[in-house]
């Protein structure tokens, strides 16, 4: 364990070495950033719209009987951009996209396609893990936006049209917007962008030590998965107490 | 294969006192040789002699416990002398990206070392796919050819480069004969045109018969004989003899100038 956590620390740290031939890899940064999109934002928008619905059906009635039904705004606004945007979205690009970098890393490198491109002098971090590492943090903050919004929506339609609630939207989206300030929404981008260098890096680390054929392929893709869902759950306690720290 | 091209573009390259062990188990023991510039060195053993390990270590995708690889005097352990001089190397799989096309793959060098623009990047690769005689499949992905269209494209990407060293492991190896002759007909004619010093790993004993300058003989990690082709084939070893004559293949055949 020991020596995979050196790995991925030494990936990281010559990824962002090589940060000055970000210009160089935009064509594939750009590549990246559609299939990224291309594979989730549908599904990102999806999970999101229920999570805010679910958020709001199983706490709305419980305020409504306390007289505080108009709360539910503040309560479906702070959680899911707090927590559950950010953490619901990056085990859902974990398990969409941190799979498919694994197992295409992998399989080159099962398939000596990393060879090959040692022999021909190109280096692997910047051809491989710069562009796909630069284009999952750019795009998961993004679908963190996309998904607290998305989110929010589905509170408010929930709230509105559960008869046990009965919160109009306008009383719904001003009383969020009372409880939510520019501070939160940042701190959602920040855990995010953190989420997205971790589910990456291990991903990526993951695939470039991928042996064993087909199998190992697997066994790779398997522990990227599982790896960075926990490293994520691990991130977001220490991200959120040196945020509620930082406040 | 003993013509001498006319303008030598090889390198010259020298093992010495060469290492290597796995989980305690020695595969390359001690093996030491030079190869001279433009020369067609063939490594030839049977399987899990140690010849594939031992070319890894060539190109530097290994690293050896001991001993050292020199290209014109320099250790190509070192990164900055490796990309100071034109290698490339020939997998036995041809191990072409699969996500990109035939001819993104033979133009990666070039593209990614910015080193000519797009229209003549484009130029060159069909120039080289043409020359292996590849024409039409440009846009196609390495899943759509035949392995021998694949080992073929893999030699249009080495020769992209203008290669000083190229390395081949197992060039014919699953292919039918005429697709091993077509594939040999090509690196001969590398060969000869370019000068390029080659060292190619083979149990293709007509192959290496026939286009070899000099044969090294591998077995269990250690050079057992090393020589010109005459003097392999004649040579007493009834290992080797073993070896050369298996599955009643013709002496005669193993006579690089009769082919």
């Amino acid at each position: 364990m020991f020596q995979q956590i050196g790995e991925i620390l030494v990936l990281g740290w010559r990824t962002i070495g090589r940060w000055p031939l970000l210009w160089r890899q935009r064509g594939k940064i750009a590549e990246q950033l559609f299939e990224i999109g291309n594979a989730s934002l549908l599904m990102a928008c999806v999970l999101s719209l229920f999570i805010g619905g679910v958020l709001a059906l199983q706490s709305g009635p419980v305020l409504a009987e306390r007289g505080l039904a108009s709360a539910i705004g503040q309560l479906v606004g702070l959680s899911m951009c707090k927590e559950l945007a950010p953490v619901m979205m990056s085990i859902l690009i974990a398990g969409r996209i941190g799979s498919a970098m694994a197992a295409e890393i992998g399989s080159m490198k099962v398939y000596q396609e990393i060879d090959a491109l040692r022999t021909m002098n190109i280096d692997p971090i910047s051809y491989l893990v710069l562009p796909r590492l630069t284009a999952i943090s750019v795009a998961l903050p993004l679908l963190v936006v996309f998904s607290i919004l998305v989110g929010w929506l589905g509170g408010a339609l929930v709230a509105a049209f559960n008869r046990e609630i009965g919160v109009p939207m306008a009383v719904y989206f001003s009383n969020l917007k009372q409880a939510v300030d520019g501070a939160d929404v940042f701190n959602a981008l920040f855990k995010s962008g953190v989420f997205a260098f971790a589910v990456g890096l291990v991903s990526c680390q993951q695939g470039l030590s991928t042996i064993g054929g087909p199998r190992g392929i697997g066994r790779s893709v398997t522990k990227a998965v599982v790896n960075s869902i926990v490293l994520i759950l691990i991130l977001d306690y220490f991200l959120t107490r040196m945020l509620l720290y930082l406040d | 294969m003993t013509a001498v091209s006319e303008s030598i573009n090889g390198v010259r390259l020298e093992v010495s006192g060469l290492r290597r062990s796995f989980g305690g188990k020695p595969v390359i023991r001690d093996v030491s040789f030079q190869v001279d510039p433009g020369e067609v060195f063939v490594l030839m053993g049977p399987s899990g002699s140690g010849k594939s390990v031992l070319l890894k270590h060539l190109i530097g995708l290994e690293k050896p416990d001991d001993g050292e690889i020199r290209i014109e005097n320099r250790s190509i352990q070192n990164p900055a002398v490796r990309s100071q001089y034109r290698l490339a190397m020939v997998f036995q799989s041809g191990a072409l990206l699969n996500s990109l096309t035939v001819a993104q793959n033979v133009g990666l060098y070039l593209h990614e070392h910015c080193i000519r623009p797009a229209k003549e990047i484009e130029q060159m690769v069909r120039r080289s796919l043409a020359l292996v005689g590849l024409r039409g499949v440009e846009d196609q992905y390495p899943s759509e050819l035949s392995g021998g269209m694949i080992k073929r494209a893999a030699i249009a990407r080495a020769l992209v480069v203008n290669p000083q060293l190229i390395l081949y492991d197992e060039p014919t190896s699953e292919l039918d004969p005429l697709t091993a002759a077509k594939v040999g007909d090509e690196m001969e004619k590398l060969s000869h045109r370019s000068g390029v010093t080659s060292i190619v790993v083979t149990h293709d004993r007509e192959l290496a018969f026939r286009l070899a300058d000099r044969i090294a003989f591998i077995q269990e990690g250690r050079i057992l004989r090393i020589g010109a082709p005459a003097a392999i084939r004649d040579d007493p070893d009834p290992f080797l003899q073993k070896f050369l004559l298996a599955g009643g293949i013709s002496p005669r055949k193993l006579n690089s100038n009769s082919l």
